[in-house]
């Protein structure tokens, strides 16, 4: 699981869950794989994006350095810090681990690389 | 009557620029205006709409007014229908109408004629095959009594190519048959349709029983204008067949399941004497395998009736899909029939009972996910299954927030097809329960598409053979 796609999931299909997000990630096994890089694609997913959820999210899986606090219009010209926001959205790999639902402490498991998002027949 | 009907509008050279004429694939006819339209719509390319109503299916000649050479080259690079384009220079009933057509046309052509670039000159005709010593003889005749061409023909690498093309209309497979229409002109461009061998489905590690073919998801991707750049999901991805072309057009890819074991490569293998699913078939191995990985967002086990475990944004660019319809796959969500109490060690590697996804349910609720998710002005294509006998348009789905763009039919047999439908979001997406989708008329209401597949009634039971549409493609969905 990539941080992109983390960064749109909630667990708000769970019953009574209003807050579900972001999701905590518990890592058991990350990788870093190289994608090609792409600015166009970046800039036009930034706005979209939850940066602090992406922050938060990166520091889960042990990279820290490189994201700031907050990204304006002025520095989507800025070739480096598009490096490691692609770096973040697309390169850290969730191979093993759980999504946490921040309200009801719910985990989502993720094997291979593949989330599981379906709820038990009596959550929903 | 094969001729096209816009045909008195087609000297070469007119006030819209340039007369080209499309040569199409005798395949999909259906889909042929759908493709045009979403294409010039794509590259901005103005298309003179109001004569694509004269575009005849049962006809793969049609005439077409376009401003440019370039335009007409990209319309060629993505259409998987077309199979080439060629600039128009002369046309008619007979062999005389065209060259009569052709001497009118010389002034405007002489550069070309005068050149000592080496040419070829190809001679097709459709439903007859011509033989050699004929297409001989008719270059000969053309060469000599309308176009005297001053290069040398060259057959292997030839600096220009022309396209003689001869019509035999629908009827006529007999050997003394006459054509109907003949058309000469300057090749420009040939359609995208070597993609189709390309990205074939059994050339694939992960396919399945429903994994969707080439040309359709290679359609599927044009009709959703899907370019580089975008964002794309199929929320029934299965075997992820319609992902491979959006990642080949450079967008970016996600897809959802609901199926585990499929996923997880640990389901029954579709092909015959695989005995089971090699733990590296995965939609993200077969997208490395054409050089595609960069675009791989991500897949998620997930139920696609649950909106919620999106943030609500305009997340994506274009939703493509097939959704379940029950025939070999049969359509589900969670849920539950009896009361299930899970202790909390059944809960670890717990795959959840599932319940019928209502076929109707499937459509309203896919109409709404886009109108959640989607891009405004981005697009929805999907295959909507239907009961010919008792099909009409009020049983499409609808929603205020999503325009019809285009809805074309894949004959399966006699009683059954599928239409792909095309939407478009026009409103961007605000909280409003009364901005739901709706069917006027529910397709499925007193019988399921399951049943109204396999109950043959006794008269019926006799397939046809549609035009344009290979066995292959009656699959059942």
């Amino acid at each position: 699981m990539k941080l992109l796609t983390h960064n749109f999931l909630t667990s708000n299909i769970i019953k009574g869950v209003k807050n579900g997000y972001p999701l905590s990630i518990l890592p058991g096994k990350v990788e870093m794989k190289e994608v090609d890089f792409n600015p166009e694609f970046i800039t036009r997913m930034l706005p979209k994006i939850e940066w602090s959820a992406l922050q938060k999210a990166a520091k889960e899986c042990g990279f820290e350095e490189g994201l700031p606090d907050t990204v304006g219009e002025e520095q989507l010209g800025d070739t480096d810090l598009l490096k490691r926001v692609h770096k973040a959205l697309l390169e850290i790999e969730v191979v093993e681990g759980k999504l946490v639902c921040p309200e009801s402490g719910r985990e989502f498991p993720i094997n291979n690389g593949i989330p599981n998002m379906l709820l038990n027949e009596d959550e929903v | 009557m094969a001729a096209p009907m816009n045909s008195n509008a087609s000297s070469l050279q007119c006030k819209h620029g340039k007369t080209y004429l499309l040569y199409f694939a005798n395949h999909h006819t259906d889909f042929r205006v759908a493709e045009l339209v979403a294409l010039a719509d794509m590259f901005g390319i103005d298309l003179p709409v109001a004569d694509l109503k004269f575009l005849d299916k049962e006809c793969p000649f049609f005439v077409v007014h376009l401003s440019s050479e370039a335009d007409a080259k990209q319309l060629a690079s993505r259409s998987v229908l077309i199979k080439s384009i060629i600039e128009l220079w002369g046309h008619g009933i007979t062999h005389e109408d065209l060259f009569e057509d052709l001497r009118k046309s010389k002034d405007s052509v002489m550069s070309h004629l005068m050149d000592t670039a080496s040419f070829k000159i190809v001679v097709d005709g459709f439903n007859k095959s011509l033989p050699q010593k004929y297409k001989v003889q008719r270059i000969e005749r053309l060469t000599e009594d309308a176009l005297p061409f001053s290069g040398k023909i060259d057959l292997k690498n030839p600096d220009q190519l022309y396209y003689l093309l001869e019509d035999y209309g629908k009827q006529s497979k007999n050997a003394d048959s006459v054509p109907q229409h003949v058309y000469f002109g300057r090749w420009i461009a040939d359609g995208n349709r070597n993609e189709i061998q390309n990205q074939e489905v059994n050339k694939r590690s992960f396919i399945g029983n429903t994994s969707m073919e080439a040309s359709l998801s290679l359609l599927m991707a044009n009709l959703s204008k899907v370019q580089k750049n975008m964002l794309v999901i199929d929320p029934f991805v299965g075997t992820g067949s319609i992902l491979v072309p959006c990642a080949y057009h450079q967008a970016y890819v996600m897809g959802t399941d609901i199926n585990y074991l499929l996923l997880h490569a640990k389901a029954k293998p579709s092909r015959h004497k695989q005995k089971t699913r090699s733990p590296d078939e995965s939609i993200r191995n077969n997208l490395a395998g054409y050089g595609l990985e960069a675009y791989y967002g991500d897949i998620m086990v997930a139920d696609a009736s649950r909106h919620a475990m999106w943030r609500t944004t305009e997340i994506f660019d274009a939703i493509i899909t097939d959704p379940p319809y029950g025939i070999r796959e049969g359509a589900k969500k969670v849920g539950k029939e009896e009361a299930v109490t899970l202790t909390p060690d059944q809960r670890v590697d717990h795959i959840p009972q599932k319940v019928e996804y209502d076929l109707s349910n499937i459509f309203t609720d896919l109409l709404n996910f886009a109108y959640k998710f989607l891009r405004t002005g981005g697009r929805l294509t999907y295959w909507f299954p239907v009961h010919r006998a008792n099909y009409k348009e009020e049983n499409i789905p609808h929603h205020p927030s999503m325009r019809l763009v285009s809805n074309c039919e894949q004959t399966m047999n006699l009683r059954i097809s599928r239409r792909l439908i095309t939407m478009e979001k026009i409103q961007q997406y605000r909280e409003d329960e009364s901005l739901a989708s709706q069917t006027h008329v529910d397709h499925y209401l007193n019988s399921s598409f399951r049943n109204m597949y396999f109950n043959v009634p006794e008269n019926q039971q006799k397939s046809v053979t549609t035009e344009g549409n290979t066995p292959d493609s009656k699959k059942p969905p």
